[in-house]
């Protein structure tokens, strides 16, 4: 009887531990399909090329410019070998302007009852030097994502969203690149390689081709908005997020300016 | 067969098998410090090979997967050699249920792997890892030569029961790891692990206490009581470390190597601590017993488990 017990007690604990194991299912087809983009609203008015306007600007930097951190690659040689200069971490870039580097601005509100096509164009992800290229990018749901590896070294592409599936690939050098969608809006989307955990990029989904990333000038351009009134939203990875409402009349363009501050 | 404890070379291939499990549960830590837990994205296999090149997070996520293994094959010839040589039932038994529990913990870590860290399947590796370092650190004192030399218990006229209190303070030990657990892969907050930190700290104080003053005669027992306590106070301060230096390195674009190396410690000191009290708890059993008791309890480990 005693015996039992104790064969009754281990197994009682092996069964605790591994109670909580519920959770992570495999996303599953189903799911993949519950996915696909949700029907749009009422449709609008096809949009008049000839009444289109533009809303333009640039995002600010206030206070003390952040110091640029080096990113140590020391264990890797693969990385070390196609960087001879050091690298910086692009999570703030302040221009020599004043304006914001990377910064994400895109229509928040103002087009829902409209759908757009999805362009047939790729927007590229290079793994490149041990650092993604570009930073900040943005693509429609539904339009291709073709990211490539560039390095003579293995990468894992782990995009870790919170609307759409996630996912985690490998990608060894010289092998062909791989092509993904995402087919809900999200901003913004990090993606990850645990192999150089200091690389780091975001995406920008959105159902449609309104935004825009900030340069090395800072500016930004969202054109061909037919008139209305709409919300832009500006996003950065370490400032967080500004919105501003603007209201734009046929052929109009309005300039807006956001600011963020250390 | 042989008498229980008759191989001192089966005896030394359990603490060798120990020694892997507690290896393995450093390089577990350092998986997770380096967020590396997903630098390959495929199970069993390793970017489709048995051997990657091993660089960046792939060193310590295929680092790790490689000191499993070994453990693993450890854990295989120790339960195989325990079902033909050790006389005692319940040896044999408890041999197969860490076989067992080796086996589900690489397929728990195959599972964070292909479910990409959920939450539930991580805390479970990580407590799992815990318990299976226990079955393997009993298993080490089970077929030591001291554990199977015939001794006369010590009366133990003490209440609680010093056992009892060994008992609670290794149960405490364990929860706090799956608290500890819970919170370094996001299931939890700070409070409950500074909680169950509180109640540790409580628990192994009396049983050091008690130890030191009433026990002085079990020399076996109060050196391993003031060895938790000492792992105790360290791990108190790995624990405010740890705390301290992600606050600080929050921020950082890569993980940090002070980050990794204080938290890992702390995961470890962890599994020494509880490692300690479980043999402390386990020598209790077999030094003591209970004073003008005239209950039918069993007396030894040994007779409760037979």
């Amino acid at each position: 009887m005693i015996r039992l017990k104790w064969s009754w007690l281990v197994s009682l604990l092996l069964v605790l531990t591994l109670a909580g194991c519920g959770g992570g299912e495999a996303p599953s087809m189903q799911e993949d399909a519950a996915m696909e983009e949700a029907p749009a609203g009422p449709p609008a008015e096809p949009i008049d090329p000839e009444t289109v306007g533009a809303i333009t600007g640039s995002v600010a930097f206030e206070g003390e410019t952040p110091r640029r951190v080096r990113i140590r690659m020391d264990a890797v040689p693969a990385c070390t070998e196609s960087n001879p200069d050091p690298v910086y971490s692009e999570e703030v870039i302040v221009n020599d302007n004043g304006t914001l580097q990377n910064v994400f601005v895109y229509v928040k509100a103002g087009l829902e009852n409209r759908t757009f096509d999805v362009p047939e164009q790729l927007v590229h992800l290079d793994q490149n030097g041990c650092v993604y290229h570009p930073h900040v990018l943005g693509v429609m749901t539904g339009q291709t994502l073709h990211i490539m590896n560039s390095d003579p070294t293995n990468h894992n592409i782990h995009p870790m969203p919170a609307q759409n599936r996630e996912w985690n690939k490998s990608q060894p050098p010289d092998t062909a690149p791989l092509r993904e969608q995402f087919p809900r809006p999200e901003v913004m989307l990090p993606v990850k390689c645990n192999v150089h955990p200091w690389m780091k990029a975001y995406i920008g989904v959105l159902r449609h081709p309104f935004f825009a990333v900030t340069g090395t000038d800072g500016a930004f351009s969202l054109e061909g908005l037919p008139p209305g009134d709409y919300t832009i939203e500006a996003w950065h990875e370490k400032y967080g997020t500004a919105e501003q409402t603007v209201t734009i009349g046929e052929k109009e363009t309005q300039e807006i300016e956001f600011t963020f501050s250390s | 067969m042989s008498a229980p404890g008759e191989s001192v070379w089966l005896h030394r291939f359990a603490v060798l098998t120990a020694c892997g499990t507690f290896l393995l549960i450093i390089a577990g830590g350092l998986v997770v410090g380096n967020e590396a837990g997903l630098a390959v994205p495929d199970w069993p296999l390793s970017y489709g090979m048995l051997m990657p090149p091993m660089e960046g997070g792939v060193f310590y996520e295929h680092g790790h997967r490689m000191i499993a293994t070994s453990v693993g094959f450890l854990m295989t010839v120790l339960a195989i050699w325990l079902w033909r040589r050790e006389p005692r039932r319940w040896v044999r038994r408890l041999g197969i249920v860490a076989l067992g529990a080796v086996i589900t913990q690489g397929i728990l870590g195959g599972l964070t792997v292909i479910y990409l860290l959920p939450t539930p399947i991580s805390v479970s590796h990580a407590c799992l890892a815990q318990l299976f370092f226990c079955m393997t650190l009993s298993l080490a004192l089970f077929t030591s030569r001291g554990w199977n030399s015939p001794m006369e218990p010590a009366e133990d006229r003490e209440a609680p029961q010093f056992r009892h209190l060994a008992v609670a303070a290794t149960v405490a030990i364990f929860i706090q790891l799956a608290l500890g657990a819970a919170l370094r892969h996001n299931g939890l907050g700070i409070a409950p692990h500074l909680i169950g930190a509180g109640i540790v700290a409580v628990l192994i104080l009396w049983v050091a206490h008690r130890a030191f003053w009433k026990l002085s005669g079990q020399g076996t027992l109060v050196r391993l009581a003031l060895a938790a306590g000492a792992l105790m106070l360290l791990q108190l301060t790995l624990g405010v470390g740890s705390y301290w230096i992600r606050l600080v390195t929050q921020d950082a674009v890569q993980p940090q190597l002070s980050t990794v190396w204080i938290t890992t410690a702390h995961v470890a000191v962890g599994a020494l601590l509880l490692g300690v009290s479980l043999l402390l708890t386990l020598q209790s059993y077999r030094r003591l017993t209970l004073s003008g008791s005239t209950l039918p309890v069993p007396k030894t480990l040994e007779e409760t488990l037979a």
